[in-house]
């Protein structure tokens, strides 16, 4: 058995379901993202693994045991674990009494208290902010009170619900930096849900998608990432072209989608019939003045509607019979005077389209 | 008009000179009212604090009755505290009757709806996700209920404060079953009022400045806490 395993997990709320039958593994020592949209039920799944609500239906297990149990042995699991919640609340108190509270309630000794508090400030960097009451300090360095305050507890398990959520640039970038060296360094288990897919891959080891309360796709965050499981997720993933069609011809897996005319060859396991949707990346596909002869296999003639620089990149919306949207780098943007109207010719590798079937 | 400044010029020298039973008297009331105080809240943190955190049918209810006792009337009180410890009472084996005991009882009753009533909206204040924080931080039950006291704190004091100015304020109770018994039950309202209607204004006007001044200094405390 897993070190966290949930079975049928189910949570409602006034007669809603906002998770249904989650079935989740997660290994010790692994750091797992949850990923999915505002409102997909990744708080309630936190906050159900960490024991503070009770689940509508269904089972948690900790370490191999069943969790519903008395409030006190619940209290026990509790204490194996720390919750970062995404509000970061502080105590109305010093810096270092809020980092001091959760040793205080399982009642460690004094000076190794003291000991613990000011390591984990200084690895923190508040160390010189220590007296300070917690109230006063800016949203980033509550976030840092609220992980060290964590932290101090050394849990097995370490909860983090959008650490970097509402916060500037800069202060998420430190949270980030922390959190890596929190898992670099010790073997703490992670779960971590975001919305933002792309600190997902940074961190963790494997991505759970939660669309709508279910838990649609397991996987590393590789796989996940390339290969979403359907529109739903690849939208979430980053995916902006998903394009409709139905297959024509499967000759050795390279199959051919028709998309109301024009003709999109892909890799796919897919019978010919099938009405499916292909899915590209935006940098995947590369933008030409000219018609090019390459390995691509897909290319089309369009023009571009939009384009807008988005900071090192630039986005191109293109309108080649069916609409694209393309990034390339800022600077080849300049050089091929990307602007509304300009003709264009988009292609993009049969390896790079992957193909989910339509839902 | 003489007879009330002289009676103000004796009262002052009364204070200053920190007469015997003037002392005494007020220093009574303040043991009385302080013991009740702590006694309710005792009863009022823990209390109010299962009240917030739980919830059961008939949560609003008992809330609203909780409030509508906030302003029962002192003789009521004294009223049912007399029935109860009465020699005929349910209590009276207990032999309490005109003893400061039974008058700790009385304003502990008077007080306990207001610092109930008001313990609970202190900690309605707080915000939901401090009892989160602490309990996803391994807080048991209980220590998360000391946490959001603490973080009500101030509101929580002020709901302390106000029991004690009630208590310390009343006469019915102490009247009633305290008995006014010079030297072991009277305390300053009821020596207020046996002095005044003997004519003996100077003692009553002594004892009516200590009670403002006290009541004064529960104003200052109070706005100051609530301030912060």
């Amino acid at each position: 058995m897993a070190f966290i395993e949930t079975v049928n997990l189910s949570q409602k709320a006034d007669d809603r379901y906002i998770l249904q039958n989650i079935n989740l593994a997660i290994e010790k020592g692994e750091v797992f993202a949850l990923i999915g949209a505002t409102g997909a039920g990744k708080t309630t799944l936190l906050r159900l693994l960490n024991l503070i609500d009770t689940p509508a239906s269904g089972k948690i297990y900790f370490d191999g045991m069943d969790t519903a149990q008395s409030a006190r042995s619940r209290l026990e699991m509790r204490r194996r674990m720390a919750f970062v919640l995404q509000k970061p609340v502080v105590f109305n108190r010093s810096v270092f009494d809020n980092v001091a509270s959760g040793l205080r309630w399982r009642g460690e000794n004094k000076s190794r208290l003291r000991e613990k508090v000011s390591h984990i400030l200084e690895e923190v960097g508040l160390l010189p902010e220590r007296n300070r009451n917690a109230r006063t300090l800016s949203g980033g360095e509550m976030q840092r009170v609220a992980i060290a305050r964590a932290m101090a507890l050394e849990p097995e398990v370490l909860l983090l619900d959008e650490p970097t959520a509402n916060l500037d640039p800069v202060s998420a970038g430190r949270i980030e930096e922390l959190i890596t060296e929190v898992i670099k360094h010790y073997t703490t288990t992670f779960v971590l849900a975001t919305h933002d897919m792309a600190l997902g891959q940074r961190l963790a080891d494997r991505i759970g998608v939660l669309v709508n309360g279910k838990l649609l796709q397991v996987g590393n965050s590789r796989d996940v990432f390339a290969t979403p499981g359907n529109r739903d997720i690849a939208r979430l993933v980053g995916v902006e072209n998903i394009i409709d069609g139905v297959i024509t011809s499967n000759q050795d897996r390279i199959v051919t989608i028709d998309i109301g005319g024009r003709l999109i060859e892909a890799i796919s396991d897919y019978a010919v019939g099938r009405a499916v949707s292909a899915c590209v990346r935006p940098e995947d596909i590369t933008l030409a003045l000219s018609p090019v002869s390459s390995s691509a296999r897909n290319s089309y003639p369009g023009e571009v509607t939009w384009a807008v620089a988005m900071g090192p990149l630039t986005r191109v919306e293109i309108d080649c019979g069916f609409p694209l949207v393309v990034m390339v780098t800022r600077k080849s943007a300049e050089e091929m005077k990307l602007a509304t109207g300009r003709k264009v010719f988009a292609s993009f590798k049969a390896t790079g389209v992957h193909v989910i079937r339509k839902n | 008009m003489t007879e009330i400044w002289q009676g103000l010029t004796r009262a002052l020298e009364l204070i200053f000179t920190l007469d015997p039973e003037v002392m005494e008297i007020a220093g009574r009331s303040l043991t009385i009212s302080v013991t009740s105080t702590i006694l309710a809240s005792l009863i009022c943190l823990p209390l109010g604090s299962l009240i917030h955190f739980r919830n059961f049918p008939g949560k609003r209810f008992l809330v609203s009755i909780i409030q509508t006792f906030f302003s029962v009337p002192t003789v009521a009180i004294g009223l049912f505290v007399f029935v109860l410890f009465s020699r005929a009472g349910l209590l009276g084996g207990l032999d309490l009757m005109f003893t400061p005991a039974i008058m700790v009882i009385g304003q502990v009753m008077l007080i306990t709806p207001v610092m109930l009533g008001l313990t609970i909206s202190a900690l309605s204040g707080v915000d939901k996700a401090i009892l989160d924080t602490a309990l996803s931080l391994g807080a048991s039950d209980f220590q998360a209920s000391v946490v959001a006291l603490r973080e009500a704190r101030y509101a929580v004091l002020a709901a302390v404060i106000m029991g004690f100015g009630r208590a310390i304020s009343e006469i019915g109770i102490a009247l009633m079953v305290g008995g006014n018994i010079k030297g072991f039950t009277r305390v300053i309202t009821t020596a207020i009022s046996l002095e005044t209607s003997r004519g003996d204004l100077e003692l009553a006007i002594a004892l009516g400045i200590i009670l403002i001044s006290i009541a004064l200094v529960i104003n200052i405390i109070l706005n100051r806490v609530q301030q912060r």
